[in-house]
């Protein structure tokens, strides 16, 4: 029963965000198969999550979980429907004050189980006028971890006009979300080094407009 | 159920047109197989992509027009939310504009085409260039916050300009069904494909004549368009205006020179268009329409000669 509703709601999303944004997936560096990924994608708005979901292929979306914050997702039963059972969330505790388990641990048990992941590995909405914020050191451990598996960069285009922080109601702007060519963390490559690299992979896929 | 004239004109046209559309269909097919496996067919396929995409447009846009006025008006109100959305994407706009965007699409845009729906001309000619126009940057300017001044004069006028090209112009389409001209009873959604299918073939046959015989580009920078290409399909716009004569109300020497002024107007405006494309680096407004790219690209035309169109019809033969 919670799954089937859970199934309903995710339609639900997928037309609703079909519909306002025509969002639509650019395949630039990678094709779209079901092999397990880890996207990483910038983060400015509550939209990014159900945009990128809305994208994905039926058959890879399926085995994919979202990487959530559980302080914004466990607010009220709502929230926690949509991020468990929708978007099969791997929920993480921002504040490191309340949590029971590590995080990175509980992040590679899913990609053990199988599932590929989606990750803002800025760690938090985008407030600032630059395209990125610093990556936090999550992205890097688990690309350690799991050397073998494909870090794909995704660039969520225009979704910061479509509902800029704190607004309602969204304006049906085009939504693109842009996949790039995938990057592994070299062997002896040091944490600095590869999330700066790492960042410039996902900055790289900015389309260019004239002027902004 | 008895038919009326205007249906079955309708309906031969539409029969017109899927006659054409079999033709185009059959050559693509014959040429995809006797190239297949040969050379590239990259050409062919994206050929029969556009076929595809013309058969949909060609069902739809007959169906709009035998439901009648409120098939066509809502019809043209998607396409002018798709064609906005296009455009807007590619504006220029900071957080301070977010009310005056909200307004523009759930309000300035579903207003314009009731104004229609109620055949208000007053009002739907107005309510864009001059209440949207005034009323929109005071909505920014209120908004404010951080940085609400920047770029201030290029975001007002842009959001303005999408709303005049998408909505405004794109709603004078559908508007030609208001139009009550005398001796032409409800035959008005014929002078909307009149004008659509004058525009597009003659579009059509320029592309053609001036990839074979194109010399002297008209603007070069922005377009592949060429003088000889333009003239040809003026050409084909007079031939064309002079066959139709019987859907319109014109006299067949007027619906030669509609036919022309339409056709002229609808280069200019794809001239235009293109040149804003070419500034902002892309080289389609969109992608919801499989092998011709968005809405814009296919509307360029039609919506520039659109209020011209209105405007000289309601001059000269308006009631």
């Amino acid at each position: 029963m919670r799954r089937f509703a859970a199934s309903i709601v995710g339609q639900l999303l997928i037309f609703v965000g079909q519909f306002i944004t025509a969002a639509r997936a650019d395949w630039r560096g990678i094709e779209p198969v079901p092999r397990q990924r880890i996207y990483y994608a910038n983060h400015s708005s509550n939209a990014d999550l159900p945009l990128i979901w809305t994208v994905l292929p039926a058959a890879i979306r399926r085995n994919t979980r979202a990487v959530a914050a559980a302080d914004y997702w466990l607010k009220n039963k709502l929230r926690a429907f949509i991020g468990r059972d929708v978007f099969h969330g791997v929920l993480i505790d921002r504040r490191a004050e309340h949590r029971t388990d590590d995080p990175i641990a509980k992040i590679v048990q899913a990609l053990d189980d199988g599932s590929s992941i989606i990750i803002f590995p800025e760690g938090g909405r985008n407030r600032t006028e630059d395209p990125l914020m610093p990556f936090k050191a999550g992205l890097y451990n688990i690309a350690q971890q799991r050397p073998e598996v494909d870090l794909v960069p995704c660039w969520i285009d225009n979704i910061a006009h479509i509902m800029p922080t704190g607004e309602v109601i969204p304006v049906p702007l085009a939504c693109t979300v842009t996949f790039g060519a995938p990057i592994h963390v070299g062997e002896t490559e040091q944490k600095d080094a590869f999330l700066s690299r790492a960042s410039d992979a996902l900055l790289d896929l900015i389309p260019s407009r004239g002027q902004a | 159920m008895e038919m009326t004239q205007t249906s079955s004109d309708l309906l031969f046209l539409f029969a017109a047109c899927c006659g054409l559309l079999i033709i185009a269909t059959l050559v693509g097919e014959v040429l995809q197989a006797r190239l297949h496996k040969t050379r590239a067919n990259l050409t062919v396929e994206t050929y029969l992509t556009r076929v595809h995409s013309w058969w949909g447009m060609v069902f739809l846009f007959s169906i709009a027009l035998l439901v009648g006025p409120v098939g066509i008006i809502t019809l043209f109100a998607f396409c002018s939310l798709a064609a906005l959305r296009e455009f807007l994407t590619l504006t220029t706009k900071t957080n301070a504009d977010h009310w005056s965007l909200i307004a523009s699409f759930y309000l300035i845009l579903p207003f314009q085409y009731v104004l229609i729906w109620w055949g208000e001309v007053g009002l739907f000619s107005t309510l864009i260039p001059i209440y949207a126009f005034l009323l929109l940057p005071i909505l920014s300017v209120l908004r404010g916050g951080e940085g609400a001044d920047k770029n201030f004069l290029a975001r007002i006028s842009e959001t303005q300009w999408g709303l005049m090209i998408c909505v405004f112009c794109a709603s004078y389409i559908p508007a030609l069904v208001t139009l009550d001209i005398p001796n032409y009873g409800d035959r008005a959604p014929l002078l909307i494909a009149y004008l659509v299918f004058v525009i597009q073939m003659s579009d059509l046959m320029e592309y053609f004549t001036g990839r074979r015989f194109g010399r002297r580009k008209v603007a070069p920078a922005v377009s592949p368009k060429t003088r000889e290409g333009i003239a040809c399909g003026a050409a084909f716009a007079a031939a064309l205006g002079l066959l139709l004569t019987w859907m319109t109300p014109f006299s067949p020497l007027a619906s030669i020179a509609m036919a022309v002024m339409a056709y002229l107007v609808g280069v200019g405006g794809s001239l235009v268009l293109a040149a804003i494309k070419s500034d902002r680096g892309i080289k389609n407004w969109g992608h919801l329409i499989p092998g011709q790219g968005g809405f814009v690209d296919q509307l360029d035309s039609v919506v520039f000669a659109a209020p011209v169109f209105f405007h000289v019809t309601r001059y000269y033969y308006g009631g």
